[in-house]
């Protein structure tokens, strides 16, 4: 918590992030009619990670925090990815 | 020493509450390692008596003293118990509580009221689990695995189960972000990051394990019970879903969980071989750096549980090399520790025996482990007693015995007292003995082909399972002494001073017990934390 930049954040900024959601949800549901198969898996999990990061940089203020905490978070990040990542090698090249 | 001069131990201090509540309402980090200690092994306890019913079981083919229903359920139970209720918990939030502060020269750890309530989420899953062995359609039959289809169609009492299990995991995630944050926070004035002890690193490594895959597990454990309850059909193919995806969530857990164990038990026994080597650590930095590669290299490789479960080629080849890799780090800690130990004075006491077996017998689970990480031969071992021998190696031999061996050397300084030396050898000498005539012939059962988790079996593995129950009884026996010393030496040991043993962290600086705010004034450090005259 940075008590200098506390009220940097106005409603505004809130609800555009909130409309940015709703749009990629909307995506998400769109393409999963597509029926792109595994890709489509793969496509949804990038949606959702900009989704995530939206709303940790400003619902969380992520934005406005310091670097241990950013890199902290980077971390829980990273590792997620990984696990999706290697979860991946079985699941994509499954018979 | 008078009691005039000395300072009010932490034990005379009571806070706001007396009686029992002093203890089950403190915030006291001490209090609460002892707290988790009396619980853990009250529960090892019981899981210890469940192993040697199994065992006795196993002594003839045939039925001998249970059913094979019963014998599902308790294998289950004294799993679940073992890695849930004491192994995982364990090392950290018993002694890592009550000595990280004093480690780091703290007051305290940076959340002591969320410390507590990790305690009281720990006894809460508990008592949820206990209270699922006599309701509902009783105790669970799956392992403690709770692997699906199985999981899902039992008529036991999964669901309960399962959810104490979850209970348990919001108890270590909060233990996990206390002891990152305190020691990010809370170190003593001139501790640098490389001036920590090294258990002080392992805890944290530790730390990040269980705050980064705990949740997986808690994830995992929801999923499942929401199958049960409303059957979404997320596991079942016949509804679209995948039952391999269970075993990824769970083993994505719990292959960092075994590293939950470890680590700590590492970090122990690198806070004793210094001392009773008279001798600084070698290779501080590889070991410390070790745990860190430990922790993360451990999330790359679970799926070495699941080689013959169906996965593809390509992700049995990659966890079956990245497996390989984890081998290093540990190789690195086995190598310092032994030359640690190279041209030291040793002092051949009881923790260090206890330190010396666990490198002995980590070492066999652990090279054992590669028998079970590539994939030709994993074929073979998979499901069968080898895996037994494998992970009772690790977790028992490795993990146990470590805790056993810190247990002995900062009973002073949490008692207070010293226990009975020569008694305690012998505990351990009986202890060892018993350890390897119960576990080792299950290697050889199991590549004879003798399947895990049976009550039965061919006459032809009659001699290793006779052999095996056998050694559960030594065992036992050693169990009972060792227990018998510390648990009389709690009462009527001698007083052991502030420093019995000469060691140079600062827990060793105050007294035995320590004070409700352990240090008198915060110590300010001026160098590494092993320094014995020689060096
Ligand atoms: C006196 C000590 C012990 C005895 C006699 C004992 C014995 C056994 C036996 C007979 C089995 C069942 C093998 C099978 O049918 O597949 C078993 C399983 C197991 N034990 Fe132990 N054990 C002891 C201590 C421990 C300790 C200290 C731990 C962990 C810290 C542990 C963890 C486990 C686990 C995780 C299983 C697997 C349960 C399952 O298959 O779901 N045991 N043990
Ligand atoms: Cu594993």
């Amino acid at each position: 918590m940075n008590d200098n930049n506390k009220s940097i954040t106005g409603y505004r900024i809130y609800f555009i992030v909130w409309i940015c959601l709703l749009i990629l949800t909307a995506t998400t549901v769109a393409i999963s009619n597509l029926k792109l198969g595994k890709y489509g898996a793969l496509i949804s999990l990038f949606i959702a990670s900009i989704k995530a990061s939206l709303i940790l940089l400003f619902f969380m203020h992520l934005k406005y925090e310091g670097f241990l905490i950013k890199a902290m978070l980077l971390l829980t990040i990273m590792t997620i990815a990984i696990i999706v990542g290697l979860t991946f090698s079985d699941v994509w090249y499954r018979h | 020493m008078t009691t005039g001069d000395r300072e009010k131990s932490f034990y005379e201090t009571q806070g706001r509450h007396t009686g029992i509540l002093s203890w089950v309402l403190s915030t006291d980090h001490k209090r609460i390692g002892i707290l988790y200690l009396t619980a853990m092994f009250s529960f090892f306890f019981v899981a210890v008596i469940l192993g040697v019913l199994m065992r006795l079981e196993l002594i003839a083919p045939g039925r001998t003293i249970m059913s094979a229903t019963t014998y599902n359920a308790i294998f289950t139970v004294h799993g679940v118990i073992m890695i849930f209720l004491f192994i995982i918990p364990g090392i950290p939030s018993g002694l890592g509580n009550f000595l990280l502060p004093l480690l780091i020269g703290a007051r305290d750890v940076a959340f002591p009221r969320i410390n507590l309530m990790s305690w009281w989420f720990y006894i809460t899953g508990a008592i949820v689990i206990l209270v699922s062995l006599f309701t509902g359609g009783g105790p669970p039959d799956t392992g403690w695995t709770f692997y699906v289809p199985y999981s899902i169609k039992t008529g036991t009492n999964v669901t309960l189960a399962v959810f104490g299990v979850f209970l348990l995991g919001i108890s270590s995630t909060l233990t996990g972000i206390n002891f990152v944050t305190t020691i990010h926070r809370l170190r003593a004035p001139g501790m640098k990051w490389f001036r920590m002890p090294l258990f002080v690193w392992s805890l944290y490594a530790t730390g990040w394990v269980q705050i980064l895959a705990t949740p997986v597990l808690g994830l995992t454990l929801l999923l499942l019970m929401s199958e049960r309850l409303f059957g979404f059909g997320l596991f079942d193919p016949a509804k679209g879903g995948d039952p391999l995806l269970f075993e990824h969530l769970f083993w994505i857990y719990s292959h960092p969980a075994v590293y939950i164990m470890i680590l700590p038990a590492m970090g122990a026994v690198t806070e004793i071989i210094p001392v009773f080597a008279r001798r600084t650590i070698f290779g501080y930095k590889a070991i410390a750096f070790s745990s860190l590669a430990i922790a993360s290299a451990g999330y790359l490789v679970w799926g070495h549980h699941m080689f013959t479960s169906g996965m593809s080629d390509i992700a049995r080849m990659v966890f079956s090399f990245l497996t390989f890799i984890v081998a290093i780090p540990s190789g690195i800690k086995v190598f310092n520790w032994v030359a640690s130990l190279y041209k030291g004075s040793i002092e051949l006491v009881s923790p260090l025996l206890f330190t010396i077996s666990f490198i002995f017998l980590f070492s066999i689970g652990g090279l054992t482990g590669l028998v079970n990480g590539a994939l030709a031969t994993n074929i073979f071992v998979h499901g069968t007693y080898f895996i037994v021998a494998h992970f009772h190696y690790t977790m028992f031999g490795g993990t146990a015995f470590a805790f056993f061996a810190a247990l002995h050397y900062w009973f002073p300084k949490i008692t207070g007292r010293m226990y009975r030396e020569a008694l305690a050898k012998r505990a351990w000498v009986i202890l060892f003995t018993g350890f390897n005539v119960l576990y080792f012939p299950m290697f050889i059962l199991g590549l004879e082909g003798m399947p895990r988790r049976y009550y039965d079996y061919l006459p032809r593995f009659q001699t290793g399972h006779f052999i095996s129950t056998i050694g559960s009884w030594i065992l036992a026996t050693g169990l009972a002494i060792m227990f018998y010393n510390l648990i009389r030496s709690i009462f009527k040991g001698e007083a052991a001073g502030s420093n019995p043993w000469g060691g140079t962290t600062l827990e060793w600086t105050t007294s035995s017990p320590p004070p409700r705010e352990n240090f008198k004034e915060i110590p300010v450090v001026t160098g590494g934390p092993y320094r014995f005259g020689k060096d």
